[in-house]
């Protein structure tokens, strides 16, 4: 997993290092750690994409500043800890890196964590969803800024 | 002792009675001996941030299914499941969950298929005991583990499989999935992941009758007087007569397997837990699309 960005790479050796049920309260930590969204978008779901792949509700918004890097925000509800964990997963491992690094996460990173068994192959769609609407946005926000 | 029965004038005028019980009834029983309180939802994780004192979880992906077979687990992991949890053949199992009880009515539906007797639903579900402030804890509960017998999982009477619904078909059929997945324009519930069915729309014959029309707006199942009203007189179903009910992979249909068969008192309900995601993506059976039979 070399391709992996630092933090994103620190993430998954910490899931795959300790054994299922850990798997589920480092995901529940992620969960709580998911940062509130900044005024700008608060209360503005209609400028954000929804993650439709998702269990829940999960809303999306990606900015790519001059310096080309990425900035990711998130909005799911409290009832929604799974979701929320695979948003924090993405918002630790990838926000504040370059547009060209997100880019270049590989599509199944996801399978290193080892979370299949914890939550179910069902569950973890959500997360492909959201990493391939990401790159979808950044890939649009340097066509935009360029 | 036997956990006593909520004895709430909504719930007497249903078929079975002791099938529900109101969030005071549970408020004022948590911790009785015999009583057993499982919380089973659609998050994985939800349990975990709070959940009734005392409870324990049950989840469906992860625990009710067997990991390899697309199936139940068999009687020797279902005993385990039990006995870690503290649950004997004969304690009292109260479920709840989130999604107005969706995975709650579907836990119960698996204990029925091993035959536990005593299973109930809490009425309104997690977001009515949240909703009313009542206690939730993270406190991890310590069941002590109990003896649970391995029971065959009988599979015969709740239960449909594809060919028994391919033979069923011209009998009263329950498509109880959104309008939009029933007609065949959508492939998954609105919102929802694409599970990957190659065909849509639905079995023919089967009435839509979506599961949320047995909801109330906060998560409780309707009096009895309407469901009647809803399943006997507009869809014209007898309580005597057979009925198959389906979704996507039969959790929605749980929640209408537990209307017809608790609060109506139908004798013959099956729930088809292959559903659309085995139905849509069997070669050469039949599928009617568009509005209504």
């Amino acid at each position: 997993m070399s391709e992996l960005p630092p933090k994103l790479a620190e993430l998954v050796d910490e899931f795959a290092q300790v054994g299922v049920k850990d798997r589920l309260q480092l995901l529940l930590e992620l969960s709580e750690e998911l940062p509130p969204l900044p005024a700008r978008y608060d209360g503005h779901r209609d400028e954000m994409e929804q993650v439709h792949e998702c269990q829940t509700p999960l809303f999306l918004a990606v900015e790519v500043d001059d310096a080309e890097r990425v900035h990711l925000f998130f909005d799911a509800p409290p009832e929604a800890p799974t979701t929320r964990g695979f948003a924090s997963i993405m918002y630790n491992g990838l926000d504040g890196e370059s547009a060209h690094t997100v880019l270049a996460v590989p599509n199944d990173f996801y399978t290193a964590l080892g979370l299949g068994q914890a939550v179910s192959p069902l569950r973890l769609r959500g997360m492909v969803a959201m990493l391939s609407r990401i790159k979808n946005q950044v890939r649009d926000g340097i066509r935009d800024g360029s | 002792m036997p956990v006593p029965n909520d004895t709430n004038p909504k719930l007497a005028a249903y078929a079975h009675p002791q099938s529900l019980v109101t969030t005071e009834w549970l408020a004022e029983h948590l911790g009785d001996p015999g009583l057993v309180v499982v919380e089973s939802d659609e998050d994985v994780l939800l349990y975990e941030t709070g959940h009734i004192p005392g409870s324990v979880k049950v989840d469906w992906h992860t625990e009710l299914n067997d990991p390899v077979t697309r199936d139940y687990v068999d009687g020797p992991r279902f005993a385990e499941i039990c006995s870690e949890r503290g649950i004997s053949r004969d304690s009292t199992v109260v479920f709840y969950g989130d999604k107005n009880n969706w995975w709650a009515t579907y836990a119960l539906w698996v204990f029925s298929l091993f035959g536990h007797r005593d299973v109930r639903i809490l009425d309104g579900g997690r977001t009515k005991w949240v909703a009313e402030d009542r206690e939730m804890t993270r406190e991890a509960s310590t069941p002590t583990p109990a003896e649970y017998p391995v029971v065959e999982r009988d599979d015969t009477r709740i239960r449909a499989f594809r060919d028994d619904v391919l033979n069923h078909i011209g009998r009263p059929m329950v498509d109880v999935r959104s309008p939009g997945e029933y007609t065949g324009e959508l492939l998954h519930m609105p919102d929802y992941p694409q599970e990957g069915a190659v065909r849509g729309g639905h079995i023919p014959g089967a009435a839509s009758v979506p599961w949320a029309r047995a909801a109330a707006e906060d998560g409780t199942f309707k009096s009895r007087e309407e469901l009647e009203a809803i399943y006997q007189g507009e869809q014209g179903l007898n309580p005597s007569d057979p009925v198959v009910a389906y979704c996507r992979i039969g959790e929605r249909s749980s929640h209408t397997w537990f209307v017809l068969t608790h609060l109506l008192g139908f004798g013959n309900v099956r729930n088809y837990d292959g559903s659309w995601t085995e139905w849509g993506n069997s070669v050469r059976v039949p599928i009617a699309t568009g509005p209504e039979r």
